[in-house]
């Protein structure tokens, strides 16, 4: 990490902390409570515990976005049939307002494990739908026209042209996907059971242990930034053209 | 004049959108010769070429090579092009061996093919750089190196060094000369460069533009044995290159 953006850290946290201190509010406790907070959760373990819980239905439901996802994705670049009848579905998702639909889950799924998993497959599928379905589609021309010109059969040209080809964007699709993911599971654990992170945020606001409550937020945030960070170096790495 | 190679009978073309690309195009390519396809742009030129690989389906008309008739892309022909089409995940070496990687030839013997090309286009020592590593003119050669490691017997050529600058374009056209007349090979080249016309060609077909018709075939009296030097300063081709303009001039 460069100075620099030290330095931004440094900012963020001394302002938090004056802020903190001003009082804005009895409910804004300053960054240095906050992060004994944390590492007061850390100790006792409660927050590798709501993490182990939160993990679950995240893991999954971006793991399944990944398989299915990735194949609805290519399936509607290469045919124009699949591509007719699901876009609208997807564009459609994409501007639906997740957290009025949320609720709804609960409804016909209950409170489980299984409408978890749905609301962050809801905010994920999308854009790693779209994300394949852009990289077949964006094919060059020319590539394609290459390839027939050296009597390439359609399996060479998909296998050799078009997934290679697609395999950047879909990458990226894959990693914007857990992003929402994050955002999924926050407002599901929030909105339909409190378990997990969502749990630990809701009870310490209820017993008004502010600080606790703030490094919970924080650390989802921290560990949302870092895992992003980490697949973006990877995929620099494994597509270093871009 | 030589036996024809390709022939290109009555072929016309119409776009979806209405535009009338080519009308009644009859031309015969002599084997062994390097012929040019030139013309303002949006004559047809690149059409025509495309037809004739058989990369796009004519309205009217037909190509005959070799004494068959024209269905869609042949073994017997290699395309050169104009974007130069190289994969960009993959290296020099899996680039000019791809023709050969997509008839199924095993990997040893098409990189031992590939080499010797690569050898041949002057690229030797960047086998296993990418075509984001390499200046547009290299890229090129790469494109001409994958034409020739399938051992086509006609090259086609799509404005092949529009995005290569004017020093690499010369250098290039005087290696192409050196290679074609080395393997013997029939070439069909695009291009809006007079003197490049001039200068490669042993036939140049002129294309009128809207709907691409030919107006008329110039053959060059140039004698391609001598040096590139002699050549630009030779009566013939700068009669040529004259006799082309005031032609060509009609239509700009």
């Amino acid at each position: 990490m460069r100075g620099w953006q030290l330095a931004s850290f440094g900012l963020f946290f001394g302002l938090w902390e004056l802020a903190g201190r001003w009082p804005i509010s009895a409910a804004f406790p300053p960054f240095s409570t906050t992060f004994l907070a944390l590492l007061e959760m850390l100790r006792d373990g409660s927050l590798g515990k709501a993490y182990l819980i939160t993990a679950q239905p995240l893991l999954l439901g971006v793991a399944l976005c990944g398989l299915a996802g990735i194949a609805f994705g290519i399936g509607m670049g290469l045919s124009r049939t699949v591509e007719w009848l699901s876009l609208p579905i997807f564009i459609i998702l994409q501007a639906a307002p997740m957290a009025a639909i949320i609720p709804l889950l609960t409804y016909m799924y209950g409170i489980g494990l299984t409408s978890k998993v749905l609301a962050v497959i809801m905010l994920a599928a999308p854009v790693i739908v779209m994300n394949s379905y852009k990289g077949i589609r964006n094919t060059p021309p020319s590539l394609l026209q290459m390839c027939r010109s050296f009597q390439g059969s359609r399996r060479q040209e998909v296998v050799k042209i078009v997934l290679p080809h697609a395999a950047a964007l879909i990458f990226t699709g894959l990693r914007l996907g857990l992003a929402m993911g994050f955002i999924g599971i926050v407002i599901a654990e929030l909105l339909i059971t409190p378990t997990g992170i969502g749990d630990l945020i809701t009870y310490h606001s209820s017993v008004a242990d502010y600080p606790k409550m703030f490094a919970t937020i924080a650390s989802i945030v921290a560990v949302a930034a870092i895992s992003l960070h980490l697949l973006e170096r990877l995929e620099r790495r494994l597509f270093p053209s871009g | 004049m030589d036996e024809a190679i390709v022939e290109v009978k009555g072929v016309g073309k119409t776009y979806d959108n209405g535009v009338e690309a080519l009308r009644d195009v009859n031309l015969a390519f002599p084997k062994g010769r390097l012929s040019t396809l030139l013309g303002p742009s949006g004559c047809g030129k690149t059409t025509l070429l495309k037809i004739i690989a058989g990369l796009l389906p004519s309205n009217a008309g037909e190509v005959w090579v070799k004494g068959r008739k024209v269905e869609g892309p042949g073994p017997e022909r290699a395309f050169v092009f104009q974007d130069f089409a190289l994969l960009p995940w993959a290296d020099v070496l899996r680039n000019v061996a791809f023709g050969l990687e997509l008839r199924g030839v095993a990997r040893p013997e098409r990189e031992k093919v590939a080499r010797n090309y690569i050898e041949e286009v002057g690229l030797k020592g960047f086998e296993h750089r990418h075509p984001s590593q390499l200046s547009g003119g290299m890229r090129q050669r790469v494109g001409l190196a994958r034409a020739l490691t399938v051992d086509a017997d006609i090259i086609l050529m799509d404005e092949p060094f529009s995005s290569v600058d004017e020093q690499t374009r010369r250098k290039f056209q005087e290696d192409l000369l050196d290679l074609l007349r080395h393997h013997q090979k029939t070439v069909i080249f695009v291009t809006h460069s007079i003197e490049e016309a001039a200068y490669l060609s042993d036939q140049i077909a002129l294309l009128s533009p809207r709907p691409g018709t030919v107006s008329k075939i110039v053959r060059p009296a140039v004698d391609h044995s001598r040096s590139p030097d002699e050549i630009r300063r030779d009566r013939g081709y700068l009669d040529t290159v004259d006799e082309i303009w005031s032609i060509l001039r009609k239509y700009v």
